[in-house]
């Protein structure tokens, strides 16, 4: 159960290897945290990321998990919980980049990124909420990005999956609320983490803490969206409304 | 299940739920919640699924001990009529889903009181029971569960059963303090405290300090048959701890004002206001308007007056004169702290009056009392000591740290946290506070082998293995 500080028992990461979301489950750790279950596809990476976690006195289980397995996710959501009691919070962090250049124009890898950043997260996130609506509470955090907000040229796949995502993940949050189910919605912007190794930030760039800090507050507070940082709100509810010749002739990063 | 239907807002379930919290409005879940009367309970708890039931009294604890997620959580309706009083042994027979509030109604116009009564009126005698609440008088007369003599309950299996202090012993002293999680009671006989007038004569003290508190009701308390001081938690430095102390018996009939006429136990519980449900979402207690009441209360306070006659409403429950105040802290609701020490503990006090004091958790209406001896109830929270309770903004920054760290000075000090009030701690803090916790889930384990009574704080808390 979560306590009345929103301090969970008992947290799923779904990309157990993610940035971000590692950063989110140290910023969610507390005396009242008992396990922690990092779901992955690279079980190397989530058995280093569990040693980083095993400092404080908290169960941390690594289990595989990829996410274009839609039947499999099901049924490791529901083991969880059924293994480690009810599930307080689970984030969705998972996803792919892909190379933009290449999803534009590659039919298979632009299949791949939609499959693993929607097709699985949407699956994913319908196992969690089952579980999270029969237990009566729990609470979902779902990694969009603002790439979803206005799609860009630069990687018009990725965006239209965030954007999916995030439009699935909100209607899912209205729906599931009268079962005690919270979605949170988070919206980053540029952040400094191994998927964006390589490129150059955009303005506004963050970095997984800052995200974990933000998206936990947010938690706390009972936010169903957060944008990080804050202003990207404000930015993009420009950029969304601008003319397209005006928003084609802009250059990020 | 039915298929999904978004708009009835029943979703997957066949069966509308409900967001149920307590008092400190916080950690909202969701359950099916059901009124029953007595004799629809066994009918209604044969629906209980794998999440089980519980009774919900009138949500007056503060965290998760009415709340059930996923579960059934049944309101036991109680009617007044149904109440028996035997004045000639001062005691009655109450359905538990009667509320302090309405038995005074029935018993303070006959010349009785309740044997011990919280700051509220608005609780049932099921959840007094549940909670084994505490009152004013705690130092000389115990808690709520000391003045029950017997009780109606409806097991797991759906049996009914008396349970007191000779029969059914273990499940009597389980019941008692024991959240609910024994069974449902359904009616209590409880001794009540014969009364010449409906007024209390008061003496208050106003005291500079911490040490200067500890000294007068330690000097003072066994001559009273109530008493509490109310602590300015913002005052700093020589002012720490500085206090208003009011102690009382009720009143007799000889202290009431030569010429009095009319009805010496004429009763009247009104609520004055309400707090709307709009209110500003960050609340419209903090630091600053915290601080100007609380130098307020102090200074009306007089240093020094004795025999001071004021009602029953006015001196026991001054909070139900404002319906809904919890509204007051806003969005996030607020989480109510308190704990016991044991008598000689005092300088642990002190560190956690100070390290509240510092955090700057802006907190009104903390309480400090002295308790008596316990009863025999394996989870009953009072033991003798020194009590403080109070309440902060459950979005206060750092409020989870804080805590926790008091939790630890606390416990160091032999010391425990009340189930009714906790809405943040850790089940290892329970184990270390209640050594006799596996006792008690022990007996509870014989009456309930199925695990039909949860609840969201048993879960949180691990009370239920």
């Amino acid at each position: 159960m979560n306590n009345a500080l929103g301090q969970p028992q008992n947290i799923l990461l779904l990309g157990g290897s993610s940035e971000i979301g590692l950063a989110i489950v140290r910023e969610m750790l507390c005396p009242t945290t008992r396990t922690v279950v990092l779901a992955c596809r690279d079980l190397a990476a989530g058995e280093r990321a569990a040693a980083e976690l095993r400092f404080a006195a908290v169960t941390v289980e690594v289990v595989h998990f990829d996410a274009i397995d839609t039947a499999a996710s099901a049924a490791l959501v529901s083991s969880t919980a059924t293994k480690h009691g009810d599930i307080d919070v689970a984030v969705v962090a998972f996803g792919v980049l892909g190379d933009g250049a290449v999803t534009a124009v590659d039919s298979l890898a632009a299949a791949e990124v939609a499959q693993v950043n929607f097709t699985g997260a949407v699956a994913a996130t319908v196992a969690v909420s089952n579980v999270l609506r029969k237990q009566g509470h729990g609470s979902i955090v779902i990694l969009s990005s603002v790439a979803g907000e206005r799609v860009r040229a630069a990687n018009p796949v990725y965006g239209a999956t965030k954007a999916g995502l995030d439009g699935f993940a909100q209607g899912l949050g209205d729906l599931v609320a009268a079962d005690g189910v919270h979605v949170l919605v988070v919206r980053p912007g540029f952040v400094r983490s191994a998927m964006t190794a390589g490129l150059d930030a955009a303005p506004f760039a963050t970095t997984p803490e800052k995200v974990a800090v933000a998206t936990v507050k947010a938690l706390r507070g009972g936010r169903r969206t957060v944008w990080v940082p804050g202003l990207l709100r404000f930015v993009f509810s420009g950029l969304r409304h601008l003319p397209g010749p005006v928003w084609r002739r802009l250059k990020f990063g | 299940m039915a298929g999904l239907s978004g708009a009835t807002g029943t979703g997957v379930f066949t069966e509308r739920r409900t967001r149920l919290h307590g008092w400190g409005r916080t950690a909202a879940t969701s359950a099916i919640v059901h009124d029953v009367q007595r004799d629809g309970l066994g009918a209604a708890l044969a629906e209980a699924g794998e999440r089980g039931a519980l009774a919900r009294g009138l949500g007056r604890s503060y965290g998760d001990a009415a709340q059930n997620a996923g579960g059934l959580v049944l309101r036991l309706h109680g009617s007044l009529t149904d109440t028996v009083i035997d004045a000639t042994h001062a005691t009655a027979r109450v359905p538990a889903g009667v509320s302090i509030d309405d038995l005074l109604k029935l018993i303070v116009p006959r010349g009785f009181f309740v044997p011990v009564t919280p700051g509220t009126r608005q609780v049932t005698i099921g959840g007094a029971i549940a909670s084994d609440i505490h009152g004013k008088n705690h130092h000389l007369e115990g808690s709520f569960g000391s003045h029950v003599l017997a009780m109606t309950m409806m097991l797991a299996d759906g049996s009914v059963v008396e349970a007191d202090r000779d029969n059914n012993s273990e499940l009597f002293w389980a019941t008692i303090g024991g959240m609910g999680l024994t069974g449902i009671v359904l009616d209590a006989a409880v001794r009540l405290i014969p009364i010449e007038t409906s007024k209390v004569a008061v003496d208050t003290d106003r005291l500079g300090d911490l040490d200067a508190l500890f000294a007068a009701m330690t000097e003072g308390d066994h001559r009273y048959r109530y008493s509490v001081a109310w602590i300015d938690l913002i005052a700093k430095g020589a002012h720490l701890g500085r206090s208003v102390l009011t102690r009382c018996d009720h009143a007799t009939i000889d202290q009431l004002p030569s010429g009095h006429t009319g009805d010496p136990l004429a009763y009247d519980a009104r609520q004055l206001i309400a707090v709307p449900p709009i209110v500003p979402p960050s609340g419209l207690l903090n630091h600053a308007s915290i601080a100007a009441f609380n130098e307020f209360w102090f200074r009306k306070a007089p240093r020094h007056r004795v025999q001071e006659l004021q009602g029953i409403g006015p001196f026991f429950y001054p909070l139900d004169l404002v319906g809904s105040w919890n509204r007051l802290y806003g969005r996030l609701g607020m989480v109510q702290y308190q704990f016991v020490v044991p008598f000689g503990a005092e300088a642990t006090m002190r560190t956690v009056i100070e390290r509240l004091v510092d955090s700057g958790s802006a907190s009104f209406l903390a309480v400090l009392k002295r308790f008596g001896a316990s009863n025999p109830a394996p989870l009953s929270f009072p033991a003798p000591g020194w009590t403080l309770a109070l309440d902060v903004p459950a979005g206060s920054r750092d409020l989870g740290e804080l805590l926790h760290s008091l939790d630890r000075i606390v416990l160091d000090a032999g010391g425990r946290h009340y189930f009714a009030k906790d809405a943040h701690t850790t089940p290892a803090a329970i184990r270390r506070g209640y050594p006799r916790l596996d006792e008690w889930k022990a007996v509870r384990e014989r009456f309930d082998p199925h695990h039909l009574w949860q609840s969201d704080l048993a879960r949180r808390l691990e009370l239920i293995d």
